[in-house]
């Protein structure tokens, strides 16, 4: 595989670019491999991506179902960010941000991780202090913040109303300055291209119909393509958790399928230069390099499969827009789709062994796929690599649902969708 | 989407609360065992397809409505009163 | 014909009235009736905007929201509108219309500069470079990409216009009123029913202005004229035109946006600009009919290259002519239509190109036209305007081109057929079908409640269009129960022959540099969906997603199509096998404004406002929002700093009286012979128990163990108890009580009510709190034996009833009085007058909050959803002799984790303030946060609650309390969280 620089780019454009190679190979599957990652998303690719660079496991397939990447790798708002309040999230998250930060140059693939800094805004003295908390807690784990007041967040984000004639006034805000966004399709592209220059197969168009077990263990799949097997069977299908371990025959996960809906308007010169999060709104929004303002907004609170959503988050999400900027009402939104999230019962994460023998989970992503895809990737291929976590996703396990430790970084308790 | 409150008629589901799974049984009230109570709290099958779900028309009657919902589709094929009152619902 | 104005032609113009308007600050004028696209084309100004990546001069391609180049920005200041379609913008006396991505100006741009790179500026680049040695290198470069990108600009102003929602409830709603809707609606109208009838532009009609056939012996134009005025005259029709349904929901409702006002400068007064609208349909029909296809060749975006059929309806509606020798390219007989109508409106058709050997000779019927069969356009050339295309003969089985020609021509017509607006169809779910005779995709059959019908259908002949209206309206009425319609198919003569396409994905050329344009709005040629093809991308999704074909403003409405074809073609299979993309909403981009319409600023979200909300106001204090609810913060008199203000307020109530109000706290009626057995079940701590007249506090958990809530419940009578609850959770807990007992315990007789908005509430707090009430409120014995601690009463107030209960957070005797909503302000008003011997003070949340954090009172900054009642110190007072709601979660291993963060009091040893959200440190351990500070004149220190590990074990040690964020540390002292009158002797003072 080539290495693509400008002067690449340059070369091929002198041949006609009828030279460039394959992103990824096609690949056929083989009847055996060491480790079959079910799920062709952005974690999956990650985790075999890892598996060969760091575990030196090259003998994987990646199976997914639809087309790589199909899924919430690219139907997020892309925002990266590491300012999680428990510090298990913390610590986890900013291992993530720190593979973004080489990402690029470690794929040779532009991620465009643009580091612009996330704002979370604050509308009373009480928010203030939960930001001042969870702003000096992540500062004490060595990850940056720092407390906004109004009239830096104005000078910061403009257009963005700072007056106290509204519902929810701003009294200032907290930031991640490493915080930001990047190009969500590149990343699954980049993961691909380096797992399959690896010697990984991507297999695409290839769907798990059931798991094959020996007693409790697994030790394949059975695919719409034939069967595989492999001592290792990883699951990394966020979205379709559920579905997939009722193939293995486990009826019930700590986590329900919810449909969360993202919008972006019409390509506009340089407007909003950060990220912004209006907690009040459940609104955040931040815009694309090619220009399009991408608004996130609240899940449309019921159980769904369907990456479609509903009109009231629509009214929803364009007045908490209209509210934090006044100017934007003009503005057309282009296009709307809808994410199916794992949401866990307590907001974070779930990267296992198990929960059969022969079994990995990676599951649970909650709001938080997109940002964790690299150390996801990371700590499932260390987990399945040694059969044990990494220490930082040690306490992302199925068991604290049972023995009350609970990662609830939200303290919202045990609804994924209400309260 | 449309819910149709037996007691108020078709209603935007913006108007209900989603309460969520009505196929897990809440353990009796008595009940100690730790694994019963964990399992009813956080374990759900989150099934693709028909789900039956519960819902409070919170900005209406109050009353709960168990719903046969699709989770694909979105399609509720049916709706009926829950509670007490339950014997009254003709609809 | 003056200028390029056909004289006395345009069925929509009036040429009596003259209308000004600029572009890029230059004068035109132009005609009412026009849109800014036709007024411009009469004007002579064809070139109307740069590209998205290349910057290349683009012109007007279509005369309809599908199109891709002409996007202009509108109007300034709050008012700008950037990304608008000259096509659908309605000429105004006035206007003012910018273009965009260009800089200096529209016929210079420097950024075309990228023209001269562009064979680097290919699908996949940004992925490829920039990558340099780090993040560093990429924000320096990104900087500069994202100022290239992006296409209008956008204002930093508020829009000053107003925006209105609506509900509509129908039982049909037509969508379009081409042939198919205005039959559909024609038939059902008879019914009763009641029928929506919308449209997305300024007039009813869709096609049928254009359509040469006649319908019932009348001319289509006239029979639609006819079928509007009847439906407007039956009541149960409504019709609205400028009306776009953009969106398709669950359940059969619609989004939908009507124009109210943008066809003017400014809207009227209390006109909205915009209204959005929620059609709540019984059944739809999809009438929304087809868009020409483009065709595939070097330079086919040259200004004076556009959609066949937009240049007819240009003369034909605007009197607008689009060139001085016009040239037509087709693959199907319905481009000769065009082109004689055309000639017959006085535009002058010199030359058609058919890429058919074998056509139908009668299509040739005009002599002073030049048909070329057999050949294609193979480019066209001009660069900012269109001079000459260059033809040549072709073979279709080869797919290669012979010796070219060159034609001189000002403007080029293309048609390659029509591609059905299926989006909307599509939205629903469900799945195209592939029709091959139209070579597009049309709506699949489904079983749900809309039908599409007409173009859409592919039925592109006027007969059937009507046809499918008709028994759209049939189908409709049935499923209602409804008759059906005596309408019989209607009568129609000398219709426009159909346009059946000849595929002819892409024409090849002989010049290598040129780039045939599939998206132009997205800067998508030929050779990048040949890139994406290379280099593995070859699913839609995929190639949609590395090209950004078809992900535009447009949507990919002249697209979509033509690159499908391509990809099937690339690959080897059927455009069928190749698939298609699900469309999305919006249909068309929809304003922000209006789908937030009226619920902005102030009325984002409800505000709750106590009863004695304007008597706070008239005295100073300082609105804080808690929950949903605005309370006093401070009552600030002359300048007084709020720290002055609380210290002032917190004194007077420990050394006299104060009264704050607590209207704001959840209050929930509970009834029923099971009501104690009911709160026994639901609260921690034990309630069997509680005698009438007295009140008890009590804490609820979640179902997973978790602290959930605390207050107190007053036992009124046997059957008889009122909640309170904290603020911000009273919602949830009357909800969390009636789930439980409609759910799970049925069999408990108890019924629950929110009487929140019932009751006002304040507590007079202070060793003079009994004398001021004692003064006012009769019927009650405020004896230690008559009112004990937490006993409960009634009393009054002159003709207002009251409710007394002693009960404290602030530690000193205190009372809460509870009246009737209506009476709040009066019994304030009466306490504030009867306490004014004892100075009287009145004090908000930050004084509460120094008092209860003086007494280790717990509050909304400890019950952050994730304590347990040990956590804070509560651990003694949940029952063991009971089970109750999360009793048995609340001892899972990770609750009783003697490692937990427990609540502690600290001390600033320094005597300087301490923060909120600081965290403590033993050493370089961070072992948990502030939650609470204030200064504490009872102690005349600055404390705080703290939940740090292993709480207990620290009491007597000196940490520290670190805030990072602003590089400050405190040392702190480490005690109980009881830092004052820990006997509870201010309770009898």
């Amino acid at each position: 595989m080539s290495r693509y620089s400008a002067f690449s780019l340059i070369k091929n454009a002198l041949s006609g670019h009828k030279n460039w190679k394959r992103t990824w190979r096609a690949a056929e599957p083989k009847p055996h491999y060491d480790v079959i990652i079910v799920g062709g998303g952005g974690h999956g690719l990650a985790t075999a991506y890892y598996l060969a660079k760091e575990h030196g496991i090259r003998n994987v397939a990646v199976l997914e179902k639809g087309g790589l990447g199909s899924g919430n790798i690219g139907r997020n708002t892309t925002i990266v960010r590491s300012n999680y309040i428990l510090p298990a999230n913390t610590r986890f998250y900013e291992h993530s941000m720190k593979l973004w930060e080489g990402l690029s140059n470690d794929l040779n693939y532009n991620m465009m991780f643009s580091q612009r800094g996330v704002i979370n805004l604050a509308h009373t003295p009480g928010q203030m202090d939960a930001f001042a908390r969870r702003g000096n807690a992540i500062l004490l784990e060595g990850v940056d913040a720092e407390l906004l007041d109004t009239e830096e967040i104005s000078r910061r984000v403009p257009g963005l109303y700072t007056g106290q004639n509204t519902r929810f006034p701003i009294v200032g805000g907290l930031c991640q300055p490493r915080g930001g966004t990047a190009r969500h399709d590149a990343v699954a592209w980049g993961y691909a291209r380096g797992a399959d220059k690896y010697g990984v197969d991507i297999i695409e168009h290839c769907e798990v119909t059931g798991f094959i077990k020996d007693g409790d263990t697994v030790t394949g799949v059975k695919t719409t393509r034939g069967d595989i097997s492999a001592p290792k069977v990883a699951i990394s299908v966020a979205g379709n958790t559920s579905t997939v371990m009722k193939l293995a025959s486990i009826d019930k996960m700590p986590i329900e399928s919810h449909v969360l809906q993202a919008f972006v308007t019409e390509p506009l010169k340089p407007l909003i230069n950060t990220v912004v999060t209006f907690g009040a709104g459940h609104l955040y929004i931040s815009q694309s390099d090619k220009g399009g303002l991408v608004f996130g907004g609240d899940l449309d609170g019921y159980n769904s499969y369907a990456q479609r959503g509903n009109l009231p988050i629509f009214e929803h999400v364009a007045a908490a827009a209209v509210t934090m900027f006044p100017n934007l009402a003009r503005l057309k939104l282009l296009r709307n789709w809808g994410g199916i999230m794992d949401m866990s019962m307590d907001g974070s994460p779930i990267i296992c062994t198990g929960p059969l023998p022969g079994m990995y989970l990676n599951a649970g992503w909650c709001y938080g796929g997109f940002k964790a895809t690299p150390a996801a990737g990371w700590c499932f291929a260390h987990t399945i690599a040694n059969d044990a976590p990494h220490a930082l996703n040690a306490d992302f396990t199925l068991d604290r649902f049972y023995n009350g430790r609970q990662l609830d970084e939200r303290g919202a308790g045990p609804y994924p969708a209400h309260q | 989407m449309i819910i149709k409150c037996p007691h108020c008629g078709p209603r935007e589901a913006s108007e209900y609360t989603y309460i969520g799974d009505a196929s897990i049984q809440r353990p009796d009230h008595n009940d100690t065992d730790m694994e019963k109570w964990s399992d009813y709290v956080f374990m759900r099958e989150n099934p693709r397809g028909a789900h039956m779900e519960h819902w409070q028309h919170t900005s209406g009657c109050r009353s709960f409505v168990k719903v046969l919902r699709d989770t694909v589709t979105h399609e509720i094929s049916d709706v009926t009163l829950e509670g007490p009152w339950q014997a009254e619902d003709k609809s | 014909m003056s200028g390029n104005r056909l004289k006395n032609k345009g069925l929509l113009i009036d040429q009596n009235k003259p209308l000004e308007f600029t572009f890029d600050g230059k004068s035109y004028s132009g005609f009412e009736g026009d849109t800014l696209a036709s007024a411009m084309i009469a004007n002579g100004e064809m070139m109307m905007a740069r590209s998205f990546k290349y910057h290349r001069p683009r012109g007007v391609y279509s005369a309809g929201p599908e199109e891709p180049n002409a996007l202009v920005s509108l109007r300034s200041d709050g008012r700008l509108e950037p990304n608008c379609t000259a096509p659908t913008v309605e000429l105004y006396d006035g206007l003012d219309a910018h273009s965009q991505n260009a800089w200096p100006s529209l016929s210079f741009d420097v950024m075309a500069i990228n023209q001269l790179f562009s064979p680097l500026l290919v699908a996949g680049f940004y992925y490829k470079t920039f990558m340099g040695t780090g993040q560093k290198f990429w924000h320096f470069c990104e900087h500069f990409i994202r100022r290239a990108a992006g296409m209008g600009k956008a204002s930093l102003d508020a829009d000053p216009d107003r925006y209105e929602k609506a509900n509509i409830f129908a039982d049909i709603v037509i969508i379009g009123s081409g042939p198919a809707g205005l039959a559909a609606a024609k038939a059902a109208a008879p019914s009763g029913a009641k029928i929506l009838l919308v449209d997305e532009s300024a007039q009813f009609g869709g096609s049928l202005p254009e359509e040469q056939g006649n319908i019932d012996g009348y001319d289509a134009n006239e029979w639609a004229a006819d079928t509007l005025k009847t439906l407007s005259e039956i009541d149960n029709v409504t019709m609205m035109s400028r009306t776009t349904v953009y969106g398709y929901f669950d359940d059969n409702t619609l989004g939908a946006v009507e124009k109210v006002a943008d066809h003017k400068a400014v809207p009227e007064n209390f006109e909205p600009r915009q209204r959005h609208l929620k059609i709540f349909a019984k059944r739809v029909i999809i009438a929304a009919g087809s868009i020409e296809r483009p065709l595939v060749f070097d330079g086919n975006d040259t200004p004076g290259v556009m959609l066949a059929n937009a240049a007819l309806r240009y003369a034909n509606r605007y009197g607008a002519c689009v060139g001085q020798n016009v040239a037509l390219f087709t693959n199907n007989d319905d481009g000769y239509t065009t082109a004689h109508q055309l000639k017959a409106l006085g535009v002058n058709v010199t030359t058609m190109i058919d890429a058919r050997e074998k056509i139908n000779h009668g299509l040739c019927k005009d002599s002073s036209i030049n048909y070329i069969t057999g050949h294609v356009v193979t480019s066209a050339n001009g660069g900012k305007s269109l001079s000459s295309i260059k033809v040549a003969p072709y073979d279709a089985d080869t797919k290669s081109i012979g010796p070219q020609n060159t034609i001189n021509v000002d403007a080029l017509l293309v048609t390659g057929g029509y591609t059905p607006t299926i989006n909307l169809c599509s939205q629903t779910g469900t799945p195209a079908i592939f029709n091959d005779e139209i070579q597009s995709f049309i709506p699949g059959r489904a079983n749900r409640p809309w039908l599409a019908a007409g173009a859409i259908m592919g039925s592109f002949d006027l007969k059937a269009s009507l046809e499918d209206g008709i028994s759209a309206a049939n189908e409709s009425l049935e499923a209602l129960g409804l008759p059906p319609s005596n309408m019989t198919a209607l009568k129609v003569n000398g219709q426009n022959p159909v346009a059946i396409p000849f595929a002819l994905t892409v024409i090849p050329s002989s010049n290598k540099s040129a780039k045939k344009f599939v998206d132009f709005q997205h800067d998508v040629s030929v050779n990048d969906l040949n890139i994406a093809h290379t280099e593995g991308f070859r699913s839609v999704e995929h190639l949609k997603r590395y090209t950004t074909l078809g992900m535009a403003a447009d949507q990919g409405k002249t697209s979509n199509m033509n690159a499908l074809a391509i990809m099937a073609e690339l690959r080897g299979i059927s455009i069928p096998e190749a698939g298609t993309t699900r469309f999305r909403a919006p249909y068309k981009p929809v304003a922000l404004g209006t789908l937030a319409g009226r619920d902005i600023g102030n009325h984002f979200s409800a505000v709750r406002r106590t009863p004695m909300h304007n008597w706070h106001m008239d005295h100073g204090a300082e609105m804080i929002e808690a929950g949903i609810w605005y309370r006093p913060r401070v009552y600030k008199k002359s300048d007084e700093t709020l720290t002055d203000a609380y210290i002032r307020e917190a004194t007077a109530v420990r050394n006299s009286v104060g009264i704050v109000d607590v209207t704001s706290l959840g209050k929930i009626d509970i009834q029923g012979p099971d009501a104690a057995e009911f709160l026994n079940r639901i609260y921690a701590n034990a309630f069997l128990k509680v005698a009438v007249g007295k009140a008890r506090y009590g804490v609820m958990l979640r179902e997973d163990g978790y602290m959930f809530d605390d207050g107190t419940s007053w036992r009124l009578s046997e059957t008889q108890f009122l909640m309170t609850t904290t603020t911000a959770n009273a919602a949830p807990v009357l909800s969390q009580m009636e789930r439980l007992l409609t759910l799970n315990w049925p069999d408990l007789k108890v019924h629950v009510s929110s009487v929140s908005d019932q009751w006002a509430g304040m507590a007079v707090a202070g060793p003079k709190s009994r004398d001021t009430l004692n003064k006012i409120i009769t019927d009650v014995d405020f004896s230690e034996d008559g009112l004990p601690f937490m006993g409960v009463t009634d009393g009054s107030i002159g003709d207002m009833p009251v409710k007394v209960a002693r009960l404290s957070f602030s530690g000193e005797r205190a009372y809460e009085v509870y009246t009737p909503t209506h009476f709040g302000t009066a019994v304030w008003k009466e306490i504030m007058k009867a306490g004014e011997a004892f100075d009287i003070t009145p004090y908000g949340t930050e004084a509460l909050g120094t008092l209860r954090i003086e007494k280790g009172h717990i509050s909304g900054p400890e019950l952050d959803g994730r304590t347990s009642m040990a956590d804070v110190g509560l651990g003694k007072m949940a029952s063991s002799k009971k089970q109750y709601v999360g009793s048995s979660l609340k001892e899972r291993s990770g609750l009783i984790d003697q490692s937990r963060q427990t609540m502690v009091g600290l001390i600033s040893h320094d005597h300087k303030p301490l923060k909120a959200g600081s965290h403590v440190l033993n050493g370089t351990e961070n072992i948990g946060h502030v939650t609470s500070t204030t200064y504490s004149p009872a102690l005349e220190k600055f404390i705080a609650l703290a939940l740090i590990k292993q709480g207990h074990t620290q009491i007597g040690n000196t940490l520290s309390a670190t805030f990072p964020l602003k590089n400050e540390r405190n040392s702190v002292l480490v005690v109980e969280p009881h830092f004052y009158d820990k006997e509870g002797e201010r309770l009898y003072v």
